[in-house]
């Protein structure tokens, strides 16, 4: 634990964040470039070549509107909300392995920040934190379309967060370990948990969708019933803040069921070819980066395809198919694991 | 040498915003502190090595049941102007009550620097793989019947909130 330890976890820290945030930003692009491609359009393609300039034209717009701030509202508050979701956002890149440790000169420089003994955990108490932002927002506009938003929000995420944490805890069970690092590591070749655990692997995948509030699941800002939803009263940055934070969630999200389910840094055959550790490191950090923009590509997808969904549609699907899905997971994962006492019970 | 500040500092913390829970009129800003009080406590528990428990209290008292107080409060729209009047008499009877309570801590707390520990304690109980062994070999029962009683609260929760019962 001396300085340089200290000073390699700051820079590594600054690395994930500035990718996070350049990730999130580009995804904005790429989200217009998708939902042109998927609806027969063009997109944007006026700045710069193939408008690849159009997110830094966005922030310029966004940090030039004039800022709001209704006289009625909580003004502490009101400005807090969009500062929580941002928080909480970038929370969540810390405990994601995102390469295997790079040896520079007999030391090893682990690509993970931090590799506590309870990732999962600490994942759970970042996803219910991040609640508060969109509740605090939405509470602090004084505006019924806000809170009825906010309070929309915040119920789909915890019931979302059941079926979540039920399935993971089915991936638990069979990883044997809370840490994320572990869980990358033990998915070497076609050790990929989607393979174990493919009923868990859908249903993580559904409650990701809810939890970042993305379409289909988008009911929280659904403007035709809710205006505007929870940022109904926001304007300038801080709308911009809140829309930011579902795209640096997307990316956090893409990262994290790339990692649990999908082999993480790993990547089948190629240790027949690559040999040297270093260069497999690296390489692993591009597979990762391979398997985010691929899931990231399917949220757009998705979001493009899919109409929004009834609000009783949103609680049912939630409550009476996912949990007890979730739960039958557990129950079948329970009972492979414990294949050989319960044959043993029954032959005897 | 660290640890020692860090828990200074995440004491008093913890007893600011505890103060500021029952000191603020807005029933919003009470949750929150109470929350920012969860956190600090949270935190004492990472210094106590008890990585598990923090995380779940976390992911419990702030993610779970403050987030349905919150939801309360916003759908009863409790502000400053209905907010009833208590009278003199139950103001001046939780004064003497909360005054005796804290009298009763502090004479139970007074020699406890003295006491020596009779038990080994191993520092790292609070690691979740030796936390898990623990309750599920240790305390089996008791914690099986914690979780009975939860069910039975579960389902006392749904007959409570069915209309009618067929």
């Amino acid at each position: 634990m001396g300085l340089e330890f200290l000073i390699y976890k700051a820079i590594l820290v600054l690395i994930v964040f500035s990718i996070t945030l350049l990730v999130a930003t580009y995804s904005t692009y790429a989200e217009r470039k998708i939902a042109a491609f998927l609806q027969d359009r063009i997109g944007p393609d006026r700045a710069g070549p193939f408008g690849i300039l159009q997110p830094l034209a966005d922030a310029v717009k966004m940090f030039m509107k004039e800022e709001m701030i209704p006289s009625v509202s909580n003004k502490a508050l009101f400005i807090i909300g969009p500062g929580l979701c941002m928080l909480t956002a970038c929370m969540t890149g810390v405990i994601i392995p995102w390469g295997k440790s790079i040896n520079i000169g007999g030391t090893d420089y682990p690509m993970q920040i931090a590799d506590v003994n309870i990732g999962i955990l600490y994942l759970f108490g970042v996803l219910s934190i991040g609640v508060y932002g969109i509740m605090i927002g939405g509470w602090a506009s004084n505006n019924k379309y806000s809170l009825l938003g906010a309070i929309r929000a915040s119920s789909q995420m915890i019931s979302y967060e059941v079926a979540m944490g039920i399935s993971i805890i089915a991936l638990v069970m069979v990883t044997g370990t809370l840490s994320t690092g572990e869980i990358a590591e033990q998915q070497h070749g076609w050790h990929w948990n989607v393979l174990v655990q493919p009923l868990g692997c859908l249903i993580f995948v559904i409650c990701a969708f809810a939890e970042t509030n993305r379409a289909p699941f988008d009911l929280p800002e659904c403007e035709t019933e809710l205006v505007g939803g929870y940022h109904t009263e926001y304007s300038s940055m801080k709308l911009g803040l809140f829309l930011f934070a579902e795209y640096i969630n997307m990316f956090v999200s893409s990262a994290v069921i790339s990692t649990f389910y999908f082999g993480g840094y790993n990547m089948p055959l190629i240790g027949r070819w690559v040999h040297d550790p270093n260069w497999l490191a690296i390489l692993g950090f591009v597979f990762l980066f391979m398997k985010i923009v691929g899931f990231i590509f399917f949220f757009m997808w998705v979001r493009w395809t899919l109409p929004r969904f009834r609000y009783d549609q949103l609680m049912n699907l939630g409550w009476k198919i996912l949990i007890p899905l979730s739960i039958l997971n557990l129950v079948l994962t329970g009972s492979w694991m414990m294949r050989h006492e319960i044959m043993a019970y029954f032959a005897k | 040498m660290i640890t020692t500040y860090l828990f200074y500092l995440l004491t008093f913390l913890a007893i600011m915003f505890a103060i500021r829970v029952v000191s603020t009129k807005n029933p919003i800003h009470s949750v929150l502190y109470l929350v920012m009080t969860f956190f600090a406590i949270a935190g004492h528990y990472v210094l106590l090595n008890a990585q598990f428990l923090a995380a779940v209290h976390i992911i419990v008292y702030a993610g779970a049941i403050m987030v349905l107080f919150l939801f309360l409060i916003m759908l009863l729209n409790l502000n400053k102007e209905t907010e009833p009047h208590k009278s003199v008499w139950l103001k001046t009877s939780a004064v003497v009550a909360s005054g005796l309570l804290l009298l009763v801590l502090v004479g139970a707390l007074k020699g406890a620097s003295t006491i020596q520990a009779t038990n080994t304690f191993n520092p790292n109980i609070g690691l979740i793989e030796n936390l898990g062994k623990t309750l599920f070999n240790d305390f089996l029962l008791p914690f099986e019947l914690s979780s009975v009683l939860l069910l039975s609260a579960m389902v006392g929760a749904v007959m409570l909130g069915k209309k009618s019962i067929k």
